[in-house]
This record gives C-alpha cells, sequence and structure tokens, in this order.
C-alpha cells in the first residue's frame, strides 16, 4: 500500500445540516472500518470556516446539496474555484437525484455524485462503498 | 436499480497510446462485465478532437486517461477538457502507470475526478477495472444520461 492513499490522519468532512443523517453517516463510517477522524459542519459556511481555518485539510468532503443558507451548490462552487481547497475530493452526497442537480455539480467539479439512499442499511452500502474506493483504492493529492 | 446509474448504454472513452494497453483495458472490462461501448482514441489531440466534434448523443459518459502519451500528454488533455464549459461535467478517471505525487497533484487540481494507478499485471488491472465499475457504474451518478430534451 502506497503513502498516497488517503492516510488515516486525515479527516473526512461531512457537510450535513441533518443531525440525524449525519449520525447516519458517521455509524455507517464506523460499520466499514474507518479509522480516520469524521468531522461535521451544519452548513456551507461552516464547512468553508472549516476548511480555511484547520491546520490539516480534509482529505475528502461529503457534501449534501440541501441546506439551509449557503447551500451545497454555492458550497461547492467556492471549493472548487479556491486554489488552496480545489484539489480535495468532493463526494456529494444527497437525496435529490434530479438530472439538473446531478450535472451542475459535475459542472462544478465535484468528483462524484451519489444519491444518498433512505434507508440505513443502503447508506452504510454507499458509504461502505465510497471508503474502499477512496480510501483503499484511488490516489489522493498531497495538500498543495 | 437506479435508472440514473449509468447502465451498459454509457460509452466509455479511453485515451491511451498504447495498442497493448488498450486491448488489455478492452479485455478487463469483458472480464467485469462491463459491456458499454467504448472509443478509443490513441491521443490527446485525437481525443480533443472527438468530444469537440461528437454530438449530444456520442458525447461518452465517462472518460479514461493515461498521462505518458506522445504529443499533447494527458495532463494538457486534462486542462483542456477540464476547461471546456461544453466538456467539463464529464467524468476524468486518470489511469496511469505513474504513482508519482507530482502527478497526482497536478492532476487533481486541475479537475481530474479521480487518480488510479494502472497495475501492471493483467489480475491487477481486472481488479482495478472491477473497482471502477462498482463505484462509477453502481453507485454514482452520472451526469446526462438521457437525452436532453
Amino acid at each position: 500500500m502506497t503513502q498516497k492513499l488517503l492516510h488515516e490522519s486525515q479527516p473526512v468532512l461531512i457537510v450535513e445540516d441533518s443531525e440525524d443523517d449525519y449520525e447516519a453517516a458517521r455509524r455507517a463510517f464506523t460499520k466499514a472500518n474507518l479509522r480516520n477522524p469524521v468531522a461535521h459542519a451544519y452548513s456551507g459556511e461552516e464547512a468553508l470556516r472549516y476548511l480555511s481555518d484547520s491546520g490539516v485539510k480534509p482529505g475528502i468532503i461529503l457534501l449534501d446539496l440541501n441546506m439551509p443558507g449557503l447551500d451545497g451548490r454555492k458550497t461547492l462552487e467556492l471549493i472548487k474555484r479556491d486554489e488552496t481547497l480545489k484539489h480535495i475530493p468532493v463526494v456529494i452526497l444527497t437525496t435529490s437525484n434530479d438530472e439538473r442537480d446531478v450535472e451542475a455539480c459535475y459542472k462544478l467539479g465535484a468528483n462524484t455524485y451519489i444519491q444518498k439512499p433512505v434507508d440505513f442499511d443502503g447508506l452504510i452500502a454507499a458509504i461502505r462503498r465510497l471508503k474502499e474506493y477512496w480510501f483503499e483504492f484511488a490516489l489522493l493529492p498531497k495538500e498543495p | 436499480m437506479n435508472h440514473r446509474h449509468a447502465r451498459q448504454t454509457q460509452s466509455i472513452l479511453i485515451v491511451e497510446d498504447s495498442e497493448d494497453d488498450y486491448e488489455a483495458t478492452i479485455r478487463a472490462f469483458k472480464k467485469t462485465n462491463l459491456h458499454n461501448p467504448v472509443h478509443w482514441c490513441k491521443s490527446g489531440q485525437e481525443a480533443l478532437d472527438f468530444l469537440k466534434a461528437a454530438g449530444e448523443n456520442s458525447m461518452p459518459g465517462l472518460i479514461l486517461l493515461d498521462l505518458n502519451m506522445p504529443g499533447m500528454d494527458g495532463r494538457k488533455t486534462l486542462e483542456l477538457i477540464k476547461q471546456d464549459v461544453k466538456l467539463k461535467w464529464i467524468p476524468v478517471i486518470v489511469l496511469t502507470t505513474s504513482g508519482d505525487e507530482r502527478d497526482i497533484d497536478a492532476c487533481y487540481q486541475i479537475g481530474a475526478n479521480t487518480y488510479v494507478q494502472k497495475p501492471v499485471n493483467f489480475d491487477g488491472l481486472i481488479e482495478a477495472i472491477k473497482r471502477l465499475k462498482e463505484y462509477w457504474f453502481e453507485i454514482a451518478l452520472l451526469p446526462k444520461e438521457e437525452k436532453r430534451t
């Protein structure tokens, strides 16, 4: 295994306004044996503050689209326009499967778009696949 | 299964200068039951020309991009794709032998959706294609699956 695989110390940032959905994602990551610290931002604004404040940038960002205030799309846009953040893989994880959302997100630079399953078992399966892909297979960038 | 998952209909563009590598990839596709239509471009320039000329119905749903190619290299090709408002939405999987950190960083910075190191042996390649399939074709939603109205 190379060092370029996502290291255990790199946090996963989950941007999600629903406490229930965040808890579910967190539990799903635990079930998938994720060892990385998980950080939670309740809103787009909080996510951007976290990203600009934190010493260690997350290795990956999970982003919901439907949030009050700064919505997911705008948050995505701001991340992908920032030279210090654009390299971080952003996985859109949201209930919508609307073609316009999917297309808009990829156009804005989302690395992947995943429809969030509504049932917990489905969510575990999706998170597990996500973890296996990004943490055990794909190569990730270092900080610029 | 959700109709928005890229089934066997979305075409895959493979940008790869080596015929051997291309053939191996196609064989790996078959072994993993990936039957999507494939278009092969042997160079970055050929890929750009193909993409620019492609109508809505022949636009690939996914691009597999090698980095080491003569002429226009993979990085430049990636850059031109991701800077083109008509092409930037297409997910690009950089699939290349290099595990060099500088290549990885540069590709993500330019906008590669993901970076995967191409295994040198065939069994490894099958495994890699299987993982790609499981993620990009079974979990992810790809854009423009259906015709635009």
